[in-house]
């Protein structure tokens, strides 16, 4: 008795930090129909991010046994409604409880299917990111690297392989939020052209190529572009044979790390 | 004997009396602000100008009071000779020293643990009559506190907030009552707006937004959908003391999303309701967004001003809805004058004749997903806007922002969230806003001030020609009310929740903000 009083407060002080009032009520029995349905409420919320059938984009595949963030339906569950805090999954406050099911029906029935297998040799690929790509130039993975573009430690658990083998042949097509290009031109005529780390409808903070961090205002600007559609890496496909993508995707898709 | 002088002067301002009647001439004593939206007309406009375009430049933070909790910060102070009451979330009250910021008296209220609430732990003010201050509360009670002391008189229950019912709205006093309405649009509640009696706490009348069987409009709801029709009162209205009527917007008709469950008109959801404030009885009423499937609450400020319309002096209602329409109604019949869209709209071909929108096919939510402008969040929404009767010209901030809307299960269970559907952003979309003035008759765009993400705060016009607003970024600011041109700013740090207002002290005119978890009140260097 002692024991389940402390399992269901476990449980209940769980729901409460993850900022759920209620109890997750009863998982109806899973049915076809039930998977199907998910489906259809997938295609609509999910889709877009983790792409058709799950299969990962700008989001993590889902297709796969075992889910870094819910290794069972009560935390997939929780995840879908509560989002994961500090990722770009977002609260999914405004499904229905039954709705949330529903899809975690779908998602469970994704982790059936034949995992998508690499394309290539992560270990070529890791030679080629350090060597011929100069990645780490730019990129900071595990512990080190540059600030120019985003982190890499965990990229391999938070996007799809269609998503990464884009990233490097049109990298202005994935530019992630945070890393817009832009342009300013100072009164003086002063021009600086770099990463935007924040803006106000009054100021500006700009991160240049060599590093240097401008905090600008914008009274003091003559022209500010920002160069959406943009981006400071040039596309690789000129770079890189298509076998070595392929190894580079394989590599970049063996991160999971993430600080 | 400096001392002596500053008890003094403490000691007459708490046990200041504010009857009706002084409400009813706020403008008469700019150094005060009593009453939610600086006075019944809703202009959110101090007549002081102390502070103006010329000087504003050297406006400084002269006093912070910090809050205790990390819910948000909503409120308007409302400000009695030298004593400012605010309602800190999410159902407190404090009485702070204008001079200093620091506290006169202090009513925490416990709370039961299993409030529902849609969107935060919040409230948006107080009213104050008499010698008494009125709060609302999470737990749809209204209290009224001893204005000297802040100890309970009376505290009285609204409605039951097991089933999602909640007070977050500032009260509107007016007469001998309390005006008060209610949260819960998204709990498939029934909607309502009720007045108590000032001295007793005992309820005067009721206004049913959702009517019931056999009243008018009950058949614009498809069988018992009624019940769960929500048609909530959440944002403070307006009063005519001619016309003795009380102006108020009502919410989203409930499910949010899913209106195949309630067929009709929905009436009188997403409306504007004039009602006697003696009785509660209904004068009229213009229903904005017939049969909602967007979640478009009608719960703006609606602002009153007496203008020309056509080459008629007319009285006037102004109000910038959620759906993105900007409409001028004539405030004694609710007669549709003007409606124009004032931000991007993909929802309605335009307005009828007499103001209903013809609505474009295929635009309500689906299972897939539906691209609609305005976002679900609005043109703009509860956050209050301006009038300047100086310079004639309205002023709101606008919203440019879409969503992709989606239709999902109504399923009701009483306390549980009953909204079937919701919405997501537009791939690549970097939604802004703008603060736009405009001619208030016509809806004329006179000028417009770009922001970098949409707000969620209100502004307040001054006498001494300037706008304050807040950036989502947390920069309190000011603009020249004719122009548009920034002025002065200052960067708050915190999210911004709220609306500012301005009193005196001293002689000396204040801009107050309640900005992330502290209120800031600024004034010239001294």
């Amino acid at each position: 008795m002692r024991i389940l009083l402390t399992l269901v407060l476990a449980a209940a002080s769980l729901q409460a930090q993850a900022g759920r009032d209620e109890p997750i009520p009863p998982r109806p029995p899973v049915t076809p129909e039930e998977t199907t349905a998910g489906k259809r409420l997938f295609d609509g919320h999910c889709a877009g991010c983790h792409g058709p059938e799950g299969r990962g984009a700008q989001g993590p595949n889902l297709a796969r046994p075992s889910l870094r963030h819910a290794q069972d339906a009560q935390s997939l569950f929780l995840v879908i409604d509560l989002g994961i805090e500090g990722t770009e999954m977002p609260r999914g406050g405004q499904l229905h409880d039954l709705e949330i099911w529903k899809i975690v029906a779908y998602v469970e029935s994704l982790g059936r299917t034949a995992p998508e297998p690499l394309p290539g040799d992560a270990e070529r690929g890791k030679n080629l990111y350090y060597g011929k790509g100069n990645c780490a130039a730019c990129h900071w993975l595990n512990g080190g690297g540059g600030r120019q573009g985003p982190e890499l430690s965990g990229i391999g658990a938070s996007r799809g392989l269609a998503y990464l083998r884009q990233s490097l042949l049109e990298p202005a097509a994935t530019v992630p939020e945070g890393f817009l290009l832009v342009a300013a031109v100072g009164r003086d005529g002063h021009r600086i052209r770099g990463v935007r780390l924040n803006e106000d409808p009054f100021t500006i903070q700009i991160r240049d190529s060599a590093d240097v961090i401008h905090s600008l205002r914008k009274e003091d600007l003559a022209e500010l572009h920002r160069q959406k559609g943009e981006s400071s890496m040039p596309p690789y496909g000129g770079v890189f044979t298509t076998a070595e993508i392929d190894d580079l995707v394989s590599f970049l898709a063996s991160q999971r790390g993430g600080s | 004997m400096r001392f002596l002088i500053l008890a003094l002067v403490l000691g007459a301002s708490l046990g200041a009396q504010v009857p009706f009647e002084r409400i009813l001439k706020a403008e008469a004593e700019p150094h005060n602000w009593l009453t939610y939206s600086g006075n019944y007309s809703s202009h959110r406009h101090s007549p002081l100008k102390l502070i103006n375009r010329d000087n504003v430049g050297g406006l400084k933070a002269l006093w912070t009071y910090q809050i205790n909790t990390l819910h948000k910060f909503e409120t308007t102070p409302i400000v009695v000779d030298g004593v400012m009451y605010i309602s800190e979330p999410p159902s407190d009250v404090t009485a702070l020293d204008t001079r200093t910021g620091r506290p006169l008296w202090e009513y925490r209220r416990k709370l039961p643990k299993d409030i529902p609430v849609c969107c935060g732990e919040v409230n948006r003010g107080v009213a104050v009559l008499g010698d008494t201050v009125y709060i609302g509360t999470l737990d749809a009670h209204l209290v009224a506190l001893d204005a000297k002391s802040g100890l309970v008189r009376w505290d009285v229950e609204v409605e039951d907030y097991t089933v999602g019912q909640s007070v977050t709205v500032a009260p509107l006093a007016v007469k001998d009552k309390i005006v008060v309405g209610i949260a819960g649009g998204e709990y498939g509640v029934r909607g309502f707006l009720d007045a108590y009696d000032a001295k007793t706490g005992e309820r005067a009348w009721r206004f049913w937004t959702v009517p019931g069987p056999g009243e008018p409009g009950n058949e614009t709801w498809a069988g018992d959908s009624w019940k769960r029709g929500a048609a909530t009162t959440w944002v403070t209205g307006s009063y005519d003391p001619d016309l003795n009527l009380v102006y108020w917007g009502t919410g989203n008709p409930g499910p949010d999303w899913n209106g195949e469950v309630r067929e009709g008109d929905n009436l009188y959801s997403d409306s504007l309701i004039a009602l006697d404030a003696d009785s509660g009885k209904l004068k009229w009423y213009f229903q904005f967004t017939p049969h909602d499937v967007h979640d478009w609450d009608a719960t703006e400020v609606p602002v009153l001003i007496d203008g020309t319309v056509r080459g008629q002096k007319r009285k006037l209602v102004l109000f910038a809805n959620r759906n993105a329409f900007y409409y001028v109604l004539d405030r004694e019949t609710g007669e549709f004058l003007l409606g124009k869209p004032y931000a991007k709209q993909t929802w309605a071909k335009g307005l009828d004749d007499s103001g209903r929108p013809m609505r474009l096919p295929n635009t309500a939510p689906t299972l897939e997903g539906t691209l609609v402008y305005p976002a679900v969040p609005g043109a703009t929404n509860w956050f209050s806007p301006s009038y300047s009767p100086a310079d004639h010209l309205f002023y709101v901030n606008v919203t440019e922002m879409g969503h992709i809307y989606h239709m999902g299960e109504a399923i009701f269970k009483a306390g549980s969230r009953y909204s079937a559907g919701g919405a997501r952003r537009i791939p690549g979309e970097e939604p802004y806003a703008e603060i736009r003035a405009f001619v208030p008759e016509t809806a004329e765009l006179k000028w417009a001030f770009r922001l970098q993400r949409p707000p969620r705060a209100g502004l307040l016009s001054t006498a001494g020609g300037l706008v304050f607003g807040c950036s989502a970024e947390g920069d309190f600011f000011a603009l020249d009310s004719q122009s548009g041109k920034p002025l002065w700013r200052f960067q708050t740090g915190g999210g911004m929740y709220s609306n500012p207002m301005s009193f005196a002290v001293d002689g000396k005119q204040r801009i107050a903000i309640a900005a992330g978890h502290g209120l800031y009140v600024f004034g010239l260097g001294e």
